[in-house]
């Protein structure tokens, strides 16, 4: 070992270059993108929406806070010091960073004062129906539009100065957060983040507190159950949990990295370990949290079906299909007509479970039909064309052609509550019973394929067709069994959709719903079952629990989308392989590395890689 | 009887005749080096042997069988297995699982033994993997240990040549057809595969027919040299014939100046 720790102690000794100094022109172009994103939140009518919502009562509102935690995230993005690289001396934060961060956030504010002087002068609203009088009003914080009408061009001195300053501040803030001791940073960012989760999901707080059958503390906390934080409560809440993650945290590793030195078997008792534990508290989450929980549960549990789905069709087989509602739809139409009184043409009034079998079949078929001519079709021309059938599928269904057999645009009603031997199941609560197993029963069958002779044939055909098939793969056989899998999985979501609504109408299965799921499984991480379970519930729980982002939900899906590409285009929990697959620059120097490390001599090295 | 038999093979590509009325026989035990310039057809002949192209004319038997008309994986299931010129392994599948994807051909679990995780399918798993791990022994310790589940895009140029052919290994071809092995190693490296190939036919009872521009290896594996020029086949024969015939080294070279036009 001893010549291998020779050349790195002949590299400290070696002069470091002085680290580069902080780019300020990089500040004033993020200021700009700031000052643009700013503006874009007041148009589009979000910081009028959010107004509404108190955050911290009495002084602090959704809008603004939402509208200037921008500038903070610029400022902090701006004045973030660059990475130590290679013979340079890591990098010193100072006054620079502070300029930085306040540039960046200050131009962001120079963008909304803008607007609101534009506001004040012209009439804007026949374009931005958004930008009424009360925008200004919250816009200019509460300082008082100048009189129109004998000037022709009014400048409201004080709100502008005010406005800038205020995002200057914001921006210093988030520039003053690379100042802190890395073991405060991560103690008071959660701090904070927790504050805010507090407060904006305080029905959700209060009915788990209340389910736990600790009301004193909702009571502590908000000003009223469902209401916002109180001032102390946000201290308690922040003070909580900064000493929390300050006494769990100042460890240099994350929990993940001690996760990955484990040896295997640990690692896979772990593994299990925590999937029994999130189990087991989702299974009693419904009871403690109430049927609005539990409704937005049941949907996220619904989209989970579907995702895991076209995990298998998209993730692992490499199969673009953006007509997946199809097979939603087959499953709840199946359904329905096998189970309702009301099925127009043929209702044998079968129970969902014994309903079951036929819907797969169904759906099985219909896999079947959307895969045969789209065999040869690789890419972009799949895409289009399973988008076709997608719309195909919801256009029959509205048809009035069809309407003796499905209903037409009245759908099929009356679809009775799943009954299992005695027990029947009538509320968002009981529902969520029933999505969750199937949900499990998706995510194991997922895994269980993923190392299996098929599985392995799919993700063959994904990297490489040609090669899949002249290396033995049967490619009609691989697409046929991908479309069937993920076909019956989304039929199952299908059933369960519409037994628990009662009710199903084409309207249901638009295209936006196909997007939805592919937005679940690239934001979560395509190829993963983890990842495509906090997909889908970040994408379709959190909004829906928000209600005032569930306006905006599409705008906000796109910029996490956007946002998702840029940073972290692997997902939020990738599978380990596409991960790798995308950083692969940095693995194939760790790789550099642990070869190092393990040949023990740079001769075996060269020998062993080159 | 030849154990691969190619009669009046023709394919153009719009107006270029790729290979033309093409004979060339392969006998079991064999290993073939077919050389040429570039752009002879040597490619184009792999891909229409594996099914990855169709003939426009011509026949194609293996052991008595016709190819023509076959799916790639048909072909493969007949015992013909082939690697590639430019590298085509499965990148973002790790290097056991490459090999593995070799045995689909030669397992049958389906995907309902898979989700019921029955005796069946554990022990033909456990084959699959034992086998795969098997067939990467064969290049030594590269291919071993930390390596089975590296993805393949994170090996080096040589290893992914070499597991390209463990890849093809895995099928239990009995024909294999090797594009350009050498190409990009260094000359040791190039050594090593060459003795390897003749390991191939030896220890694995394989038939080798290889694409191959290093002279070297050509003189050091083959039985018999082909050469193609132009789609047409100039002659064949012991490497010391062909290296000295005439047709062969102005395919090459050009024809010397004084003799032109």
């Amino acid at each position: 070992m001893a010549d291998v720790v020779a050349p790195v102690a002949a590299v400290e000794e070696k002069e470091l270059l002085p680290p580069p100094e902080l780019d300020l022109r990089r500040a004033v172009r993020l200021g700009l993108s700031n000052a643009a994103a700013m503006v874009l939140v007041a148009a589009t009518g979000i910081v009028g929406t959010f107004q509404g919502r108190l955050i911290i009562d009495p002084f602090l509102p959704l809008g603004l806070l939402f509208l200037y935690m921008l500038s903070w995230a610029f400022g902090w993005l701006a004045s973030k010091p660059p990475t130590t690289l290679e013979g340079f001396a890591p990098a010193v934060t100072g006054p620079r960073n502070l300029a930085a961060g306040a540039l960046a956030g200050g131009i962001g504010g120079a963008g909304i004062a803008l607007l609101l002087v534009l506001m004040t002068n012209f009439n804007l609203r026949g374009i931005f129906i958004e930008l009424s009088p009360q925008l200004a009003d919250t816009l200019s914080l509460g300082r008082a539009v100048a009189e129109q009408g004998e000037v022709w061009f009014v400048v409201n001195i004080p709100a502008v100065l005010l406005i800038v300053a205020v995002a200057t501040a914001a921006g210093l803030v988030g520039a003053g957060v690379h100042f802190l001791a890395v073991s405060w940073r991560r103690a008071i960012m959660p701090g904070l983040m927790w504050v805010l989760i507090f407060a904006l999901f305080t029905d959700i707080v209060g009915q788990f507190f209340g389910g736990i059958g600790l009301e004193f503390v909702t009571d502590l906390l908000f000003t009223s159950p469902g209401g916002p934080l109180t001032v102390v409560g946000a201290a308690i809440v922040f003070v909580a949990f900064t000493a929390l993650y300050w006494y769990r945290g100042g460890r240099e590793t994350t929990l993940r990295q001690r996760f990955d030195v484990l040896p295997a078997e640990k690692r896979t008792r772990w593994t299990i370990g925590l999937a029994v534990a999130i189990m087991v508290i989702l299974w009693f989450m419904p009871r403690v949290m109430g049927p609005f929980v539990s409704q937005v549960l049941d949907n996220a549990g619904i989209f989970l079906l579907m995702a895991l789905g076209l995990n298998i069709v998209l993730g692992y087989a490499g199969l673009l299909d953006l007509g997946y509602v199809a097979f939603f739809a087959v499953g709840a139409y199946s359904a329905a007509i096998l189970t309702s009184p009301l099925s127009p043409a043929f209702s044998p009034e079968l129970t969902l479970l014994a309903a079951l079998p036929f819907v797969m079949v169904a759906a099985a078929i219909a896999g079947i039909i959307v895969a045969t001519p789209v065999i040869r079709m690789r890419g972009d021309y799949l895409a289009i064309v399973t988008l076709g059938f997608g719309e195909i599928a919801r256009i029959l269904l509205n048809s009035a052609w069809l309407s003796p057999y499905f209903g037409g645009a009245q759908g099929i009603t009356n679809i009775p509550d799943l009954q299992l031997g005695p027990l029947t199941f009538r509320t968002p609560q009981d529902y969520f019973i029933p999505i969750f197993l199937f949900a499990v029963i998706a995510a194991y069958i997922t895994l269980a394929l993923q190392k299996s002779r098929w599985g392995r044939a799919w993700m063959a055909m994904r990297e490489d067709e040609s090669v899949a098939e002249a290396m033995g793969i049967n490619i009609v056989t691989a697409k046929l069994s991908a479309f069937v899998v993920g076909a019956i999985l989304a039929s199952f979501g299908g059933a369960l959709f519409g037994s628990q609504i009662g009710s199903v109408f084409p309207h249901s299965f638009d295209i936006v719903v196909s997007i939805t799921v592919l937005v679940i499984i690239i934001v979560g991480g395509m190829g993963s079952v983890p990842g495509v379970t906090v997909g889908a519930l970040a994408l379709i729980a959190l909004p829906n629990l928000l209600r005032e982002f569930s306006e905006y939900q599409f705008l906000f899906y796109g910029v996490l989308l956007i946002a998702m590409m840029l940073v972290r285009p692997e997902g939020f929990i990738p599978s380990k392989r596409r991960a790798q697959e995308l950083h692969t620059e940095e693995l194939a120097q760790d790789d550099w590395l642990e070869i190092y490390g393990q040949a023990g001599s740079s001769e075996q090295v060269a020998e062993g890689t080159v | 009887m030849p154990m691969l038999e190619i009669n009046g093979l023709t394919k153009s590509f719009g107006g270029l005749r790729a290979i033309n009325a093409l004979d060339i026989n392969v006998n079991e035990g064999e290993i073939v080096s077919v050389i040429g310039p570039n752009g002879a057809g040597k490619t184009t002949l792999f891909n229409l042997a594996t099914g990855m192209d169709s003939p426009d004319e011509g026949g194609i038997l293996f052991e008595g069988q016709d190819l023509v008309g076959l799916r790639p994986n048909q072909i493969l299931g007949l015992g013909l297995a082939r690697t590639f010129q430019n590298v085509r392994l499965f990148p973002a599948m790790t290097v056991l699982e490459n090999v593995m994807v070799g045995q689909h051909a030669r397992t049958r679990s389906g995907l309902l033994s898979a989700i019921f995780n029955t005796p069946r399918h554990r022990r033909e798993e456990a084959e699959i993997e034992a086998r795969a791990k098997e067939v990467l022994g064969f290049f030594g310790s590269r291919l071993v240990g930390y390596r089975y589940d590296q993805l393949s895009m994170m090996l080096s140029y040589a290893n992914r040549r070499r597991l390209e052919i463990a890849r093809a290994m895995a099928t239990d071809p009995r024909l294999l057809l090797l594009d350009e092995p050498t190409a990009g190693m260094n000359p040791r490296e190039t050594l090593e595969l060459t003795e390897l190939i003749g390991r191939l036919r030896s220890e694995r009872g394989y038939t080798i027919v290889l694409i191959e521009h290093d002279m070297q290896v050509v003189r050091n594996v083959s039985d018999r040299v082909v050469v193609l020029d132009h789609g047409v086949k100039l002659t064949e024969g012991s490497y010391e014939e062909v290296s000295t015939n005439q047709d062969v080294i102005e395919a090459y070279l050009g024809r010397p100046a004084e003799l032109g036009s």
